[in-house]
């Protein structure tokens, strides 16, 4: 192999090369020389009003496509509009398994979870909304979940002792809740109720459908006809999953939600350029979700966003891979990533390089709205508190 | 079971050769820990049906385990040996469904983090071999040809990013019998060192006409081996406890026969097919995908001394509020976004080449189809160059063969 011709890529060069190039082309400033006191208030009255927003930036994009020189076109929205609000975390590793059910509740518990990818199981140490629900004795409107396919409809609570079952998160399945609603119609719903990329053609079975339904009508205020409707004007599941977001904002404005976005991961049909318009329309859509908080009332001042990818992809020069399409591999660029966090609370402008990990996320969270995570093994993001 | 149990009889159901050669290397194979064996096994069982290059290989690497000394051979596996399985992997049938054993240990690796340390220990071992097993100087220098964009009429966006500054970027190609000079090429290299599944042509769409000594794989020749893959799997898909990864169980037990390939074609070949769309990802549904992947194997397996591509549109991916209105819009292409796919597919093609023996005096043409735009990299190409000079298909051929 000549392998002179590759460029090695370290964890290091890749979020270094992330770092110059916002530095460069978003007018950033590095993180070191504004480490001071916290801009967070800490009072307890304003920690009852916080809202925490997570986005997983799905599923797996890599730096040459989206923060690096070569990549910045197609993410326009999010470098121009929402980098220079943010802190940006340039090195954020996943040290865990990369398959994104399984990465997405690692994310969720601050665990490196080590459950089957594809089957129907709970995580396994307690998520982010148990620990918040509990500590603060929140309802379960509080904390909610919109999730892209049926392998998620476990991802809001755990079954450890002390924690689990209805104590976590309400999951919604919005692709779920469109098959239910448009049952019986002429659409061609055996290519769009396809679960995941990864196995295409497999789609987990779930029982009910009624619960489901009804929450259309009960929470989130939409006749079934009028949800079909505005579905039929959207062009991918994740702007379904926006479009419910924003409905569980107006009618629920629970303090925590998470959206786990999953169009990019199309990439597994090896068509690069789906992958791309994935990219693009993920960008938009975070851009969207970001004018949103700050346009609802209950969200305005309030709300700190984080935005980051579950993990990377394979390397083009990696032989175990076949490049952009898998996240198999393990290497650099499929463990490397990023973080941007907007929002209450949070310096503006500021690119940090120092390593963080995935599973850091819960514990800087805990730290934000009050609540400690004691089962997790991330550690606090001081450069957010 | 482990490696030191295995007897000859352990091999019972393998093709008649790769029986014979398992069974002529045995003692070697038994010192081997689990965490390998099945790795070297999921080469070995298919042996019948590999192409040459892939048996000398195979052949070579248990001439070199077996003459491994006690004391080389924890050199060169202690790594391998240091890594856990777990009960159940030691006791699945891996010596029969090694394919099976290996995606459930990669499994095993990542949910116990020994992930990192079986790549090093692979990455490790190969370069051995590499040190060890020196391959044999080509007859000729190899050839890459990707030509794109079929269909497309006027794209403005810049092509050939990624290639670009590996090579001579020419923006006035004559664009005129330019495919026809390609497979011309392709016969002549053909004709010159012949031998069997060394000139390949892959075809995205339909293949142009072409020469007989020439080993062909189109997407369209194969559409009814993949019309039968599809239904299998849906079928499979509806039987109550299937799961993905008793589909790839299932998958990987396919025969040529049982999706109706013809009994007399060339099995190698067949098999070689199949493999395309049931180890493949996107293959069955998208050609740019297919053309991508075929390249990809063609040149990690048989390793092509010459590789024409041509990839063809797709089918166009139905956006959500086209699928909800219902209807069938399957032979809509998308000409532009596969144009974008297989000017990656390029990239990739020349990558995959890099990684063969004497990847330093190869050569590589990338074509814009019916349009002036190419890049061409080899030994005398500047890198990062541009050239507006008319210029031959043949022309380009020569500068980058030379």
């Amino acid at each position: 192999m000549n392998r002179s011709s590759f460029e090695r890529k370290t964890p290091f060069t890749v979020s270094h090369t992330r770092r110059e190039f916002l530095r460069d082309a978003a007018g950033l400033v590095l993180g070191g020389s504004v480490l001071q006191a916290s801009p967070f208030v800490r009072a307890e009255s304003a920690r009852k009003k916080r809202k925490i927003v997570v986005v997983t930036f799905g599923g797996g994009a890599r730096d040459q496509e989206t923060f690096a020189p070569e990549g910045q076109e197609n993410i326009p929205h999010m470098l121009s509009e929402m980098a220079p609000q943010s802190s940006f975390f340039t090195h954020v590793t996943n040290q865990g398994i990369l398959g994104h059910y399984v990465a997405t509740a690692s994310l969720a518990t601050g665990v490196y979870e080590t459950l089957n990818n594809f089957a129907s199981v709970a995580p396994e140490h307690p998520t982010v909304f148990e620990y918040f629900r509990k500590e603060l004795k929140r309802p379960s409107s509080d904390a909610w979940v919109v999730a892209p396919s049926n392998g998620f409809h476990r991802i809001g609570e755990s079954d450890v002792r002390g924690f689990g079952p209805g104590q976590g998160a309400r999951v919604i399945l919005p692709k779920r809740l469109l098959g239910l609603a448009s049952a019986g119609s002429s659409g061609d719903f055996e290519h769009l109720l396809h679960d995941n990329y990864e196995t295409p053609l497999y789609t987990p079975a779930l029982v009910g459908g009624e619960v489901e339904l009804q929450q259309l009508e009960t929470i989130l205020k939409l006749s079934v006809r009028d949800f079909a409707s505005h579905a039929r004007t959207l062009s991918s599941p994740d702007e379904l999953s926006l479009y419910i977001a924003r409905q569980l904002m107006r009618e629920e404005a629970p303090s925590l939600l998470w959206i786990t976005m999953h169009d990019i991961d199309v990439a597994h049909s090896g068509a690069y350029s789906l992958y791309i318009d994935g990219i693009r329309r993920t960008d938009r859509l975070c851009a969207e979700l970001w004018k949103a908080i700050q346009t609802e009332p209950e969200y305005a001042g309030n709300t700190t966003m984080f935005v980051l990818p579950d993990f990377g992809r394979d390397s083009d020069f990696d032989a175990g891979g076949n490049g952009f399409q898998h996240h198999r591999t393990g290497d650099a660029a499929s463990r490397t990533t990023w973080m941007m966090v907007l929002g209450q609370g949070i310096r503006q402008g500021v690119v940090y390089d120092t390593p963080v990990q995935s599973v850091d996320l819960v514990p800087s969270i805990g730290a934000i709205m009050g609540f400690s995570p004691s089962q997790s093994n991330g550690k606090l993001i001081q450069e957010l508190v | 079971m482990l490696p030191p149990d295995l007897t000859a009889e352990s091999f019972a159901s393998y093709p008649t050769e790769a029986r014979a050669l398992v069974v002529k290397h045995i003692e070697g194979i038994r010192r081997l820990p689990i965490t390998f064996v099945p790795s070297l096994l999921r080469e070995l069982i298919d042996y019948d049906y590999r192409f040459p290059i892939e048996r000398k290989i195979v052949e070579r690497e248990l001439s070199t385990i077996s003459g491994l000394s006690e004391a080389e051979l924890h050199g060169w596996f202690g790594s391998f040996a240091a890594i856990s399985v777990s009960p159940s992997l030691e006791n699945f049938n891996w010596v029969n469904l090694p394919a099976q054993f290996v995606e459930q240990e990669a499994a095993y690796l990542w949910s116990t983090h020994q992930l990192d340390a079986f790549r090093k220990a692979a990455t490790d071992y190969g370069d051995r071999l590499d040190r060890v097993n020196k391959p044999e100087p080509l007859p000729m220098h190899r050839l890459g040809m990707a030509v794109i964009g079929q269909g497309v009429t006027t794209y403005t966006a810049p092509l050939f990013r990624n290639l670009r500054k590996h090579g001579t970027y020419f923006t006035n190609v004559r664009a005129e019998d330019g495919l026809e000079a390609l497979v011309a090429a392709l016969e002549k290299r053909a004709e010159a060192h012949s031998a069997p599944y060394a000139h390949w042509y892959v075809d995205g769409g339909a293949a142009a006409t072409h020469g007989g000594s020439i080993t062909s794989v189109s997407y369209q020749a194969l559409a009814p081996v993949r019309n039968s893959l599809l239904k299998r799997m849906q079928a499979e898909i509806d039987r109550p406890g299937m799961g993905p990864e008793e589909l790839r169980t299932v998958l990987a037990r396919l025969n040529p026969s049982d999706l109706g390939v013809e009994k007399n074609s060339d099995p190698v070949l067949s098999r070689f097919e199949l493999k395309l769309f049931t180890e493949g990802s996107g293959t069955q549904i998208y050609s740019t995908t297919f053309a991508q992947w075929t390249a990809r194997e063609t040149l990690r397996r048989a390793q092509a001394l010459t590789l024409l591509v041509r990839f063809a549109p797709r089918q166009r991916q139905r956006p959500m509020n086209e699928l909800l209105a219902g209807g069938h819009g399957e032979s809509e292409l998308d000409p532009s976004g596969s144009l974008v796919d297989a000017e990656m597919g390029a990239y990739y093609h020349w990558i995959d080449q890099q990684r063969l023996p004497e990847a330093e005096q190869s050569g590589f043409i990338a074509w814009f189809e019916g349009h002036s735009e190419a890049v061409a990299i080899g030994p005398a190409m500047p890198r990062g160059a541009e050239s507006n000079t008319a210029i031959e298909m043949e022309k380009l051929i020569s500068l980058v063969s030379s």
